[in-house]
């Protein structure tokens, strides 16, 4: 499958990364090269194969629906680039 | 008194305990072989020698007052994507570049716990994204060991490059190290020394920086076979913090080293000749069955037919995975955040600038295959080989106790030939991969060198939660290699 610059834009911007338009093309060559690499899995006969989404064979374990942490407001804050007054501070989102 | 930076974990071990040095000295004498070394082999991207040398003294305490650990005043390395409470952490990216964990991983608290002391963080490729620690924001590392008469850099392979690395030369008695793909095998192999990944579920991936979720887990790279099982004793546990965490008892993995292995039977993969293995490979491969049949075990081939199919399903869904867990890097909470006008240009201004171009192309390789119109043509589809390649396994597994292959097509390759070809570095986890799809474990452990003197690995896989059982075939194989591998000393 051929990627072209128009789907790197658009795959570029689902996955919030800026990339410059005179990046797109070269970007496009390398991805058509690995999906191309990928499509050797259409050979591999999967009908009525269940797909496996985790090797634990078991149910997720339950626990008590109870806090277990907290009042770590410090900690939480302590790496944010931007914090004023506990809170995280972020670019404008509504005008 | 010897160079105490060249005993093996458990050697260190009987030192301490007979009061041979303590761990003060010890420590000391790891924390100036790290500042004589590391800026030759940049393994480490953050020493810490004064909480290594309070550590060690505490420890020495604890010893004093007869409350040793298990792993007690051992100096051990971290690789960089283990949380370490109140010490950087960057798993090799810039958008972590100063980020600080106010919590600790599991892993690590475990070792803390058996008493064992950190020298410092370990490099790694960015994200634990590689084979080869060049996609480091911290450079690469370089493998202690060269070619004869070269003096061409090698890598150590990777994602735990500096893990292998510092283990190799000295720089720590064993490190921890992660594996996705072969992230910890592979640089294994590369730099002669033992690593195990161990069963999926084993360790608690709480606090490890997350690549692909469904893959990852932690284990050590040690200098012997009974080190990483020390090691493997103490990181593994039940963890209620990650639900994938196994609850079920841990043994004492070294009690497996020198068991007889008399009557076990051992795989041959005949799908894992591939075209184009290297001569000196595939006559180490053949060694490896014979050091095995000579101590009692029968030998079968094994048909494991998608083993081909293994790392272009990978490369669905490890990146499916990754573009899913990177999305936490907005720049908002922690990491680096860049300026903009709108909330979505700075997203995109500090996810351009904080991730470099491999992690980028995996964000957006998984973004593409899990887009609308692309999901079931790629990503279901590649879980449905994923279960091809466990039912492999699993039919293997009712005629063979453990499989043999190669850990790795190559020896070490120099730093820079494989970067301008994604897909030639990929091929380098050919072996490896298959065991995380499945969830098996996987150990490499070195069985002898090529022509040029670089050391190669063998890897035994076995059943789910039977790193018991590898740990005693793969110490029969070290004793009947007798292949003691240490690199010559040039940095």
């Amino acid at each position: 499958m051929a990627i072209d610059a128009a789907t790197v834009r658009k795959v570029a911007k689902l996955a919030r990364i800026a990339e410059s338009e005179d990046r797109l093309a070269g970007l496009a060559q390398e991805l058509t090269g690995i999906m191309t690499w990928i499509e050797q899995l259409n050979e591999v006969d999967i009908d009525g194969v269940a797909p496996l989404t985790s090797v634990v064979e078991r149910p997720l374990p339950m626990r008590d629906d109870v806090v277990t942490d907290g009042g770590r407001q410090a900690d939480v804050l302590s790496n944010a680039p931007k914090a004023d007054k506990g809170f995280f501070v972020v670019p404008k989102v509504v005008e | 008194m010897s160079d105490l930076t060249q005993l093996t974990l458990k050697g260190a071990l009987e030192g301490l305990s007979a009061g041979t040095f303590s761990s003060h000295e010890l420590t000391e004498a790891f924390v100036a072989a790290i500042e004589a070394a590391n800026p030759a082999l940049n393994a480490y991207v953050l020493a810490t020698p004064e909480k290594a040398l309070a550590a060690a003294k505490a420890s020495d305490a604890r010893r004093a007052k007869g409350e040793a650990g298990p792993l007690e005043g051992a100096p051990l390395g971290i690789k960089d994507l283990f949380c370490t409470e109140g010490v950087r952490t960057t798993a090799g990216s810039k958008i972590l570049g100063s980020f600080v964990p106010p919590y600790e991983s599991t892993v690590t608290a475990n070792l803390w716990r058996d008493g064992a002391v950190m020298l410092g963080k370990l490099n790694m490729d960015e994200f634990a994204m590689g084979s080869s620690n060049e996609t480091s924001y911290f450079g690469p590392v370089a493998n202690p060991w060269r070619a004869k008469n070269s003096n061409q850099t090698l890598t150590p392979g990777g994602s735990s490059g500096g893990s292998a690395s510092a283990v190799a030369a000295d720089l720590c008695l064993a490190a921890t190290a992660s594996d996705t793909g072969g992230s910890i095998r592979q640089p294994a192999a590369f730099t002669g020394t033992v690593g195990i990944k161990p069963t999926y579920g084993r360790c608690s991936r709480f606090g490890m920086v997350a690549f692909a979720s469904s893959l990852d887990q932690a284990g050590p790279i040690a200098k012997t076979v009974e080190d990483a099982a020390l090691m493997l004793t103490s990181m593994a546990s039940h963890d209620a913090k990650d639900s994938t965490s196994l609850d079920i008892e841990i043994p004492d993995f070294a009690s497996f080293v020198g068991a007889s292995v008399k009557g076990m039977k051992i795989g041959v993969p005949e799908d894992y000749r591939i075209d184009g293995l290297p001569a000196e490979i595939a006559k180490l491969w053949d060694e490896g069955v014979a050091w095995l049949k000579a101590a009692g075990c029968e030998i079968k081939s094994v048909r494991l037919p998608h083993t081909r199919y293994a790392l272009p399903a990978y490369y669905i869904i490890a990146p499916a995975e990754a573009s899913s867990n990177l999305a936490r890097y907005d720049g908002m909470r922690f990491g680096l955040r860049e300026d903009g006008g709108s909330l979505s240009e700075v997203y995109e201004a500090s996810r351009a600038s904080g991730f470099g171009p491999e992690v980028k192309r995996r964000i957006l390789i998984g973004a593409y295959v899990l887009s609308a119109g692309y999901y079931d043509a790629y990503y279901v589809r590649a879980l449905k080989v994923r279960r091809r390649i466990a039912e492999d396994f699993t039919q293997a597994f009712a005629d063979v106790d453990a499989i043999l292959t190669p850990t790795t097509p190559s020896a070490a390759f120099p730093v820079g030939e494989k970067q301008s070809d994604p897909v030639a570095m990929y091929l380098n986890d050919i072996f490896t991969v298959t065991t995380n799809l499945a969830g098996l474990p996987g150990l490499s452990l070195p069985g002898g060198v090529d022509q040029r003197g670089l050391p190669l690995g063998l890897q035994l896989i076995g059943r789910p939660l039977e790193e018991g059982r590898l740990f005693s075939l793969a110490s029969v194989m070290e004793k009947a290699s007798d292949f003691r591998p240490r690199p010559e000393r040039w940095w």
